[in-house]
């Protein structure tokens, strides 16, 4: 993947575009708002990552110039301010996702994986049957299916299942599920989200050979087909 | 400044200069008004005696010519304090009368003259006098001259002039006297308070400013910044207790990180132990995360920055939602949680926010319910939550659980950050649960309720009326 980092803290900017790096990815840097928007502009990149504090542009005017060019880049914004209506104000302005700082790289990671791939999958091509192994999600008709057996999913469990389908083969975060799944945006305290994850595994994998729903230690789940 | 300088520059000085002029300027014009009408009277009285006095020699002039006239006009010369005569031919010789020369212009014309230099026969200086003379030509070529001295009506304006100055002098002293001292007691009092004020900028905290006892504008003043330096003394107390918190709560945590490392650092003896440790240090430090996350919300919650995402949400739907998130947590825990809301509940306010407050009540109920002896055997500890809208447009959502509650002495200062109660301290958390839910509902214009649920503790968030939550 190639990854633009518009961060103005060299040693921020420095410890993402390594670690970034080490997960495979391209990327590029840009330590303030004007020289971001340039790079943004011409090269083609599959994500943003841009700060909210920028010198010269600020990220939010950042991303808005770039929407109003034409440019759908996915953006994650980053940012100290860790409120709500700070949150709204980012998406509102044309980013994608938003992460507060300090923040956990693997958090960083699962969400700019997700951002991409979503990318490439415009809503045209959004699939009706998820499939996993031998783990099948009807999202029509609301029917699970492992192996052929049909599972007793709760709703919230079946949109848990879905979400975390959708984006097979990918770790998704407690936060990510918390927010996508719940529309909670706030750090519940308490590991509520594991045990709903636990109670979702118990559904699916109990009772077969492969298990599908995997932790991710430090960082989330993540569900796929371990033979393949 | 010089303390004559300061003095000068006081309010109460410069009102009263103000004052003193204002006063010069009114008497004055009340003088030269009294002056000018006192001169009045004095002329017309002193035109009614020439009047008199011509028609009286003429009457002589007439009974016995001109040899009467000149006998009429001596005899009266000699009275004291007389009016002016002169009888002279009509070449301007003085036949009789107490004048020893006139200018010829005023005697070859009849007619009145109000301001006629002269001199006096009885004046042995020939010192030049005013008069008001009238003239008048008699048959035969005779010329008769009547006039008052005008000394005695200068003299008149003189004496209003130097009552004027006395006035204007004595009231300057005394305004000048009276401003001194008002001002002075004014600045003895202001600079006082400021002495105080120094002292309290200075680090005497508690140092409050003098009050005169009299009640009186200053006074009032001081007792007002009085009342704000104590409010602000509370909020002090108050950041100091929370930053002393801070400080005891986050110590903890941070002495187990450093523990854990240290203990790693000694004992670990493959890479699979350091990567153990290096996970719980990530562990422990993305705690200490969100209590500071949790620290910044409240702040943030409680200065009101939130105000401008208001917005209509279904507070059933959270009541809901909220439960749901919880309910295989509470399952777990041996806790039967349920809910009991109306469809659709609409509120003004922020949903995230709500819903976080909710979720942190429902999290303290599940983890103080769960741990308590159940009252009947086998029985399972119990958490309600509840939705209702009440009759006058209030929205409340409220939890209610069975366990050891809060006493109602604690339920104010439970509201405080980093607050524990004893007891609680064994449990995870950090005091902030609390906290939070009360500063969202404070945001949200409504309140955060702990009423006792015998037994137990409800727990409920009041929204207020939509209207009354978009005004703030």
């Amino acid at each position: 993947m190639k990854i633009l980092v518009v961060e103005d803290d060299r040693d921020a900017a420095a410890y993402v575009q390594k670690a970034l790096r080490e997960e495979g990815h391209v990327v590029d840097q840009a330590f303030d708002g004007l020289d971001g928007y340039a790079l943004a502009r011409e090269g083609s990149y599959d994500v943003l990552i841009v700060d909210r504090m920028l010198p010269k542009l600020d990220g939010l005017s950042l991303v808005r110039s770039l929407r109003e060019q034409d440019v759908h880049t996915p953006v994650l914004f980053l940012s100290a301010l860790g409120q709500v209506d700070d949150r709204v104000k980012g998406l509102r302005a044309g980013g994608d996702d938003y992460l507060t700082k300090p923040y956990a790289f693997s958090e960083l990671l699962a969400r700019i994986e997700v951002l991409a791939r979503r990318r490439g999958v415009g809503p045209a091509r959004e699939e009706t049957v998820y499939q996993v192994g031998d783990l099948e999600l009807d999202r029509l008709s609301r029917r699970v299916t492992r192996a052929g057996q049909t599972l007793d999913l709760q709703p919230r469990e079946f949109r848990l299942l879905e979400y975390m389908m959708r984006h097979a083969g990918q770790v998704v975060t407690r936060t990510m599920l918390l927010e996508n799944v719940w529309d909670y945006h706030f750090d519940p305290q308490t590991n509520v989200i594991d045990v709903h994850v636990s109670r979702l595994r118990g559904k699916i994998d109990k009772g077969f050979d492969r298990p599908l729903l995997q932790t991710v230690r430090g960082a989330g789940y993540v569900i796929r087909d371990g033979a393949r | 400044m010089t303390a004559l300088g300061k003095l000068v520059r006081t309010t109460a000085f410069r009102l009263t200069l103000a004052y003193a002029l204002l006063f010069a300027v009114i008497s004055a014009g009340v003088l030269g008004y009294v002056a000018w009408n006192g001169r009045q009277l004095v002329e017309q009285g002193m035109r009614e005696t020439v009047d008199a006095e011509v028609n009286g020699l003429i009457d002589q002039f007439r009974a016995g010519g001109i040899r009467r006239l000149v006998a009429t006009v001596e005899q009266r010369t000699r009275r004291p304090g007389s009016s002016l005569y002169l009888v002279t031919t009509f070449v301007g010789e003085a036949l009789a009368g107490n004048v020893a020369r006139l200018p010829t212009s005023v005697l070859t014309s009849a007619g009145e003259n109000p301001d006629t230099p002269y001199e006096r026969l009885d004046d042995p200086d020939d010192v030049t006098h005013h008069a008001y003379v009238r003239v008048f030509l008699l048959p035969g070529g005779f010329r008769l001259v009547v006039g008052r001295d005008l000394g005695e009506l200068n003299g008149l304006g003189q004496a209003v002039k130097r009552a004027f100055l006395l006035a204007l002098a004595m009231l300057t002293a005394l305004g000048l006297i009276g401003g001194f001292f008002v001002a002075r007691r004014v600045l003895a009092r202001i600079d006082s308070m400021t002495e105080s004020a120094n002292a309290i900028m200075a680090g005497a905290l508690t140092t409050r400013l003098p009050l005169a006892g009299s009640n009186d504008e200053l006074d009032r003043l001081a007792a007002s910044l009085n009342a704000m330096l104590d409010r602000i003394g509370d909020l002090l107390a108050g950041l100091k207790e929370v930053s002393d918190n801070i400080a005891h709560d986050l110590k903890t945590p941070l002495t187990r990180l450093r523990s854990g490392a240290e203990e790693a650092l000694r004992l670990a003896k493959n890479p699979q132990d350091y990567r153990q440790a290096l996970e719980r240090t990530i562990e422990e430090s993305d705690k200490l995360i969100s209590v500071f996350n949790a620290l910044l919300m409240i702040a943030r919650a409680e200065g009101g920055r939130a105000a401008e995402n208001m917005v209509q949400f279904d507070a059933a739907e959270i009541a809901r939602s909220v439960v749901e998130l919880y309910e295989p947590l509470a399952e777990e825990a041996g806790v039967s949680l349920s809910v009991e809301a109306p469809g659709s509940l609409q509120a003004h306010g922020n949903r995230e926010l709500a819903g976080q407050a909710l979720a942190n009540l429902v999290d303290n109920a599940l983890k103080y319910a769960s741990r308590e002896e159940p009252e009947l055997p086998g029985a399972m500890a119990k958490v309600q939550v509840s939705a209702r809208s009440n009759g006058d447009g209030t929205t409340e959502v409220s939890v209610a659980d069975h366990g050891p509650g809060i006493p109602e002495a604690d339920r104010e200062r439970v509201l405080e950050r980093f607050v524990r109660l004893e007891g609680s301290r064994t449990r995870p958390g950090f005091g902030l649960g609390l906290s939070l839910a009360n500063a969202v509902m404070r945001l949200h214009g409504g309140s955060l309720k702990l009423e006792d649920n015998h037994p137990g503790l409800r727990a409920t968030l009041c929204f207020p009326p939509p209207f009354a939550g978009a005004a703030r």
